[in-house]
């Protein structure tokens, strides 16, 4: 590589890559190369040592002891809250510690659901939206005899726009929608629709997972009343997540489980609760996930969201160009503002062959449905072959990548 | 339909199929086998293609046809994907024109020896364990009918 290339370089791809201790072994006696961002990311030594340093300094139980570790743990535990918050330019008070996305989710859509769905209101979901964002609706509305309606998709993997516009009605009590299709790697004009949803009165979640570790929140700025995601796709632990809401929700929603730590106040006659984020996390929470998601946090502020972005949005566009070189390949999913993940299809290879495939030659790829079965459903097709990005991921490996679709494709021919 | 020449055991077969794959160094020539096998079978009738009998798996799609006749069970199968296809057409090698106990007894260690083993775990969703829990099933099925009628 010429030194002029070199300077335009944002990230120093070969720095973040010594950071990921799992990027030096070998799969199938290849170097790894790990494509599978959108499914989880892999961990920087930072958050490596984090979850070290809790259980080896820090460990007690918070919000109850009056002895130092305890205390210790609480403010850690805490400082992390508000360091997610600055992160999404939220309040503490906003921030619900979940196990991720998809508990997230079932928080809404149970509190909402008791709280303002009546029987024949709708709830509207769109076509791209993976399960977990899709089955609590379902479990809803039919609990609250409510009728859930759906945004289609375009052939190019857009959201229908002039659709959604008839679909609101004075009986949409809320719509609930990606940010990034997890398949597709569409990225929805979210302000757009937030703004014309709370035009029609109506509430809206978005689902961040897929978004979160690629593209800067505002969730002040975008107005949205719901924020989900996870902390296991942006580099930290599994088992954490966060739900920002709006303070006025939260007020208003009824606790979403009972337990420790959820209560002002306990008598067999009646309880009173917490306020949030209290309210809403009954029990011993996952202290070190809560911990480490914030010195995740941190590590991705010192990258810089925005160089993250920069430099997948590189790989992708020459991940996509690469692929159409090969003759037979279809990309699924052209939308205009494409993010992290590009989705594909060799001829009329199965999914799945193609995946066994570039498994061996250490490559990996999700192969599937995606949790996206509608969608896969209205594009006619059993799956597809996702690659998706994270920060570490190299132009280098974007080549082996191409190497292994037409190494899958002759054999498979 | 009943083969009438003397037809090997389970084991013997198995051993044959390990012996043909020890013939590959690395692991490309091994696919390359697999897929063949998968391509060169002949499969299920269109007219069973049907959702009655499907195994869904989360990857891809089999589909299993049983047949019984003079105490034998013979299997038809497909798959959406190649090398799921060529996974069935081994294991029906091994267990196709068994009788009921045979079917049942069968371990089917040989998948370790020739290292294909992840096809068959319940994790890669690929429809195959359910169709080997599927062909048991209808093992134990036929078995029972038929000491009820005896």
């Amino acid at each position: 590589m010429n030194e002029v290339l070199q300077e335009k370089k944002i990230i120093d791809v070969e720095q973040i890559r010594s950071q990921f201790p799992i990027l030096n072994r070998k799969v199938n006696g290849q170097p790894l190369v790990y494509l599978d961002n959108a499914a989880t990311t892999q961990k920087p030594q930072a958050v490596l040592d984090a979850i070290q340093k809790y259980y080896s300094e820090i460990n007690a139980n918070i919000h109850r002891g009056v002895h130092t570790l305890s205390q210790e743990a609480t403010d850690a535990y805490e400082y992390s809250r508000k360091t997610i918050a600055d992160f999404i330019n939220a309040k503490s008070s906003e921030i619900i510690f979940t196990r991720g996305t998809t508990e997230s989710i079932n928080l809404v859509a149970s509190c909402f659901g008791k709280k303002f769905v009546n029987a024949g209101d709708e709830i509207l979901v769109t076509e791209m939206e993976h399960h977990s964002n899709i089955v609590p609706w379902q479990l809803m509305c039919e609990e609250r005899k409510a009728v859930l309606k759906v945004i289609p998709v375009t052939d190019s993997g857009e959201l229908m726009l002039d659709e959604l516009t008839k679909l609101l009605s004075s009986k949409t009590k809320l719509l609930a929608l990606t940010h990034v299709s997890n398949t597709l790697g569409t990225v929805n004009d979210v302000k757009e629709i937030i703004s014309l949803a709370h035009k029609n009165g109506t509430a809206i979640l978005i689902d961040g997972a897929q978004a979160i570790a690629h593209t800067q929140v505002d969730v002040q700025e975008l107005d949205c009343d719901f924020y989900c995601f996870s902390g296991h796709k942006m580099y930290g632990p599994t088992g954490i997540g966060i739900l920002f809401g709006k303070e006025k929700f939260l007020n208003e929603f009824p606790p979403y489980q009972g337990g420790g730590g959820m209560i002002k106040e306990v008598s067999f006659a009646k309880t009173t609760y917490a306020d949030s984020p209290m309210k809403f996390e009954a029990g011993t929470p996952n202290i070190e996930g809560g911990i480490v998601l914030g010195e995740a946090v941190k590590w991705m502020k010192n990258v810089g969201v925005k160089n993250i972005a920069e430099h997948e949005h590189e790989l992708l566009h020459y991940a996509i160009a690469q692929l159409k070189t090969i003759d037979g390949v279809r990309i699924i999913g052209e939308a205009k503002n494409h993010a992290s993940a590009v989705s594909f299809l060799v001829g009329t290879n199965h999914p799945y062959d193609t995946g066994v495939i570039l498994d061996k030659l250490g490559i990996a790829v999700r192969t599937g449905h995606h949790c996206n079965q509608p969608l896969m459903k209205r594009f006619n097709i059993p799956g597809t072959v996702r690659a998706s990005f994270a920060v570490y991921n190299a132009n280098e490996e974007v080549d082996k990548l191409i190497e292994g679709v037409k190494r899958a494709k002759k054999m498979l021919s | 339909m009943l083969n009438m020449t003397e037809t090997k055991s389970i084991a013997e077969v198995e051993e044959q199929i390990v012996e043909e794959f020890e013939l590959f160094d690395d692991w490309m020539d091994k696919y390359e086998h697999l897929i063949e096998m998968g391509k060169s079978l002949p499969f299920i009738e269109q007219k069973f293609k049907t959702d009655e009998f499907i195994v869904k798996g989360c990857q891809s799609l089999v589909w299993l046809h049983p047949d019984f006749e003079n105490g034998i069970l013979h299997f038809t199968a497909d798959s959406d994907a190649i090398i799921t296809k060529g996974m069935i057409a081994i294991l029906l090698r091994v267990l196709n024109d068994r009788t009921p106990d045979e079917i049942i007894n069968a371990k089917l260690e040989f998948i370790d020896k020739i290292n294909l083993k992840e096809h068959l775990t319940p994790t890669r969703a690929n429809g195959l364990v359910s169709m080997l829990n599927k062909i048991k099933a209808y093992a134990e099925q036929v078995k029972l009918t038929r000491s009820h009628k005896s």
